[in-house]
C-alpha cells in the first residue's frame, strides 16, 4: 500500500476562541470510517450552548480582525496554504479515512484545490480597489467595503476540507470571523487542519463546532448575532436556512445540488484521437468521488448517430475502474460516505430497474474483499429516458442515467428539463455548436470539452433550485461584506430647504 | 377504497413515536439534491414552513408528508414507503442524533392502483 490509515487522537473537542473546548454538556459521538466501519475518534456533540460560546468568541475577535490590513490578512492566508502544503500527505490520508474517498483524489484534487483557495483569496484582497465617483464638482461618492462580523457556515461531507476552504477563505479574507459546523459524517479532518493552522490566526477568527443538525446546526442558523449563513446541502434544509435567515433578516448563500447533463455530440467520434479519449473520460467522470459531487455529470446525453460506438468505448472504460484499497494510489473508486448513503443509492437502483431503465453495467453493491464492512457500490449506468426518477433526482452515488438525442434542440430540451441548474458539460469539435449549446443551458457552470475541473477564480454556483450565490471567485468577497457609501460634499453652500 | 401514496414501516413508526415523545407533533418534507437530499426530512410541526405550492401526499402515523411540486411530478406514479436505516446522516432532520436516518423506498403503482390513488392536497394541511 502507498499510504496507511492515519493516527487520530481518541477524542476531539470544539475549537473555540483559539482553544480546544470541551462541549458544555459533555456529550460526544463516535465518528466512523466508511472504508471499513471502524471508529475514527470521539467528537463533540454540541448544542446551542456551544454555539453561543463560539459566536461570542467570534465577536470578541471581530473588531480587531475586521480592521487588520489586507496585507496582514493576505500573509496569514498564504501561511495557512503553506502549512497545508507541507502537511499534504497527513491531511490527505485523514480525508480519505474520514470520508472514504480514494487517496489519489484527496492527494491529487481535494487538498491542492483547497490550498489554492487560500492563495487565491490572499491574492484577491491585495489587488482590490473600491470605487470613487465624482457626482458633481463638489460631491464625491466612495463605496467602502466592511466585513459583516461573525458569519455561520454549514458544510457537507463530500469534500470536507475543500468545502471548508471554499467557505473559510473568502470569509476571513473579507475580514469576518467564522463559526463553522462540519457535517456529522466527516467531523475530524477540519479539526486536524485546525491543529496545524490554528496558531496562525488570532483566537476567535475561525471557530469549529461539531454536532448534529437539529442540535447544533439549527442554533447556528437561527442565532441573532450571526450576520450571514452559508450552506451547502440539499433543498429542504436550504429552504429552512432561508426561513431562519428571514427571522433575523440576514443574507444567505446556498448551494443545493444538481442533476447535471453531460452532452456528447457526434463530432467527438470524428477522429480516434486524444480528444476522443478525453471525452470518454468525461463521461466516466460520473464515478469521481463515488458520484458524491453536487456537480456530478449524472445524466449523459449522447447523440443517436454515435451512440453504439461511443457507449462501447465508455463501458470498457468503466469496466477498467479499480476498487482496491483506498490508501493505494492505483485505486480509482472507493467507499460511499456512510451506511445510509449506501442504502439510499440502493433504493434508487431498485426504482431505476422498476421504472424499466436498462442496466448497462453495475447495479448493485460492491463486495470489497479487504473491507467487507465498508459501504461500496458498483459504478452503474442506466439507459432510459429523462422522465424517469433516476434522471430527475440526485442519487449522489456512482450512478449514471444515460439517454440519446437527435439534434441540438432536443439535447437542450432534455438538458434543461430538470429542477436543478448547477453543472453541465458540452463535448463537441464544432465551435458554433459549442456556443449555441453552452448559451442555451440553464446552469451556473458549463464545462466545454472538459469536466470536473475547479480552478480558483472560475465562479461556481447554481441556477434554478441549485441555490443562490457564487463561490470560488472574488465576487464571493462581496457575499461576505457590507457596502458603505460615504458621500462627501466639499461645497460650503447649504441646500436651501430650511 | 383509495390507494395510499405513502406508507411507513414498523421500524420507522418506532422512531416517529420516539421523536414525537420528545419534540411533539411532527411532519415530513422530502428533500431534493446533494449530500443528504433525496431523503425525507422530519421536523417538529410548524418548524418548517410548508410552501403554498408544496404537495401533501398523505398522512403516515399522524405526520403529513410533503414535497415540492417539481419533485412530485416524478413521484406521482409511485408508492412511497418511509423506512429507517442505521447511519450517520447530516441535515436538520430530527432523527439524526439517534444514529438512524429516514429513507424512502419506492415502487411504481400498477395499472389497477393508478386509477384509484388518493388525490393529493396542495399547501399546508396542518
Amino acid at each position: 500500500m502507498d499510504f496507511q490509515r492515519p493516527e487520530f487522537k481518541e477524542q476531539y473537542e470544539n475549537y473555540i476562541g483559539g482553544k480546544w473546548v470541551a462541549p458544555v454538556d459533555g456529550n460526544y459521538f463516535e465518528d466512523t470510517s466508511p472504508i471499513d466501519g471502524s471508529v475514527v475518534a470521539r467528537v463533540a456533540q454540541s448544542n446551542d450552548k456551544d454555539i453561543n460560546l463560539a459566536v461570542a468568541a467570534g465577536w470578541e475577535a471581530a473588531e480587531a480582525w475586521g480592521k487588520t490590513s489586507a496585507a496582514e490578512r493576505s500573509i496569514i492566508l498564504f501561511r495557512i496554504a503553506d502549512v497545508m502544503e507541507a502537511n499534504i500527505e497527513r491531511l490527505a490520508t485523514v480525508e480519505t479515512c474520514s470520508n472514504g474517498k480514494s487517496i489519489r483524489e484527496s492527494l491529487g484534487a481535494d487538498l491542492p484545490i483547497a490550498i489554492d483557495q487560500f492563495r487565491y483569496f490572499a491574492g484577491c484582497i491585495r489587488t482590490e480597489a473600491g470605487s470613487v465617483a465624482n457626482i458633481d464638482a463638489d460631491t464625491v461618492s466612495m463605496e467602502v467595503h466592511e466585513p459583516l462580523g461573525v458569519v455561520g457556515q454549514i458544510i457537507p461531507w463530500n469534500f470536507p476540507l475543500l468545502m471548508a476552504a471554499w467557505k473559510i477563505a473568502p470569509a476571513i479574507a473579507a475580514g469576518n470571523c467564522v463559526v463553522l459546523k462540519p457535517a456529522e459524517q466527516t467531523p475530524v479532518s477540519i479539526l486536524v487542519l485546525m491543529e496545524l493552522i490554528g496558531d496562525l490566526l488570532p483566537p476567535g477568527v475561525v471557530n469549529i463546532v461539531n454536532g448534529f443538525g437539529p442540535e447544533a446546526g439549527k442554533p447556528l442558523a437561527t442565532h441573532p448575532d450571526i450576520k450571514k449563513v452559508a450552506f451547502t446541502g440539499e433543498t429542504t434544509t436550504g429552504r429552512l436556512i432561508m426561513q431562519y435567515a428571514a427571522e433575523n433578516i440576514v443574507p444567505v448563500s446556498l448551494e443545493l445540488g444538481g442533476k447535471s447533463p453531460n452532452i456528447f455530440f457526434e463530432s467527438v467520434m470524428a477522429e480516434d484521437d486524444e480528444f476522443l479519449d478525453k471525452a470518454i473520460e468525461g463521461l466516466v467522470m460520473f464515478a469521481l468521488n463515488q458520484g458524491q459531487v453536487c456537480t456530478a455529470p449524472s445524466r449523459a446525453l449522447i447523440q443517436e448517430s454515435i451512440y453504439d460506438k461511443f457507449i462501447e468505448k465508455c463501458l470498457a472504460r468503466v469496466a477498467a475502474i479499480t476498487m482496491g484499497d483506498p490508501y493505494d494510489l492505483s485505486t480509482m473508486m472507493s467507499a460511499q460516505a456512510s451506511n445510509d448513503q449506501q442504502q439510499k443509492i440502493l433504493s434508487y437502483l431498485k426504482i431505476g430497474k422498476e421504472e424499466g431503465a436498462e442496466v448497462l453495467c453495475g447495479g448493485d453493491v460492491h463486495n470489497h474483499e479487504k473491507y467487507p464492512d465498508g459501504y461500496y457500490i458498483q459504478p452503474t449506468i442506466f439507459k432510459g429516458h429523462n422522465k424517469m426518477r433516476v434522471f430527475q433526482e440526485e442519487i449522489f452515488g456512482p450512478v449514471l442515467a444515460l439517454t440519446t438525442f437527435k439534434d441540438e434542440d432536443e439535447a437542450l430540451e432534455i438538458a434543461n428539463d430538470t429542477m436543478f441548474g448547477l453543472g453541465s458539460g458540452v463535448w463537441s469539435r464544432d465551435m458554433h455548436q459549442v456556443q449555441k449549446v453552452s448559451s442555451g443551458i440553464q446552469a451556473g457552470r458549463v464545462w466545454v470539452n472538459c469536466y470536473h475541473i475547479y480552478p480558483s477564480g472560475a465562479s461556481f454556483g447554481g441556477y434554478k433550485k441549485s441555490g443562490i450565490g457564487r463561490e470560488n471567485h472574488h465576487m464571493m468577497l462581496d457575499h461576505y461584506r457590507q457596502t458603505k457609501n460615504v458621500l462627501i460634499s466639499y461645497s460650503k453652500s447649504k441646500l436651501g430647504f430650511f | 377504497m383509495l390507494v395510499e401514496r405513502i406508507s411507513v414501516t414498523d421500524a420507522a413508526v418506532k422512531v416517529i413515536d420516539e421523536l414525537r415523545e420528545k419534540h411533539g407533533e411532527l411532519m415530513f418534507h422530502q428533500s431534493g439534491g446533494c449530500c443528504d437530499g433525496s431523503a425525507p426530512m422530519c421536523f417538529t410541526l410548524g418548524d418548517f414552513r410548508v410552501g403554498s405550492r408544496d404537495i401533501c401526499l398523505g398522512e403516515v402515523h399522524g405526520c403529513q408528508f410533503y414535497m415540492s411540486p417539481e419533485q412530485f411530478e416524478y413521484y406521482k406514479n409511485c408508492h412511497t414507503e418511509i423506512d429507517v436505516v442505521p447511519g450517520r446522516g447530516a441535515s436538520f432532520s430530527l432523527e439524526i442524533p439517534l444514529g438512524v436516518r429516514f429513507l424512502i423506498r419506492s415502487r411504481l403503482f400498477d395499472e389497477s392502483e393508478q386509477d384509484n390513488v388518493r388525490p393529493v392536497r396542495v399547501g399546508d394541511c396542518g
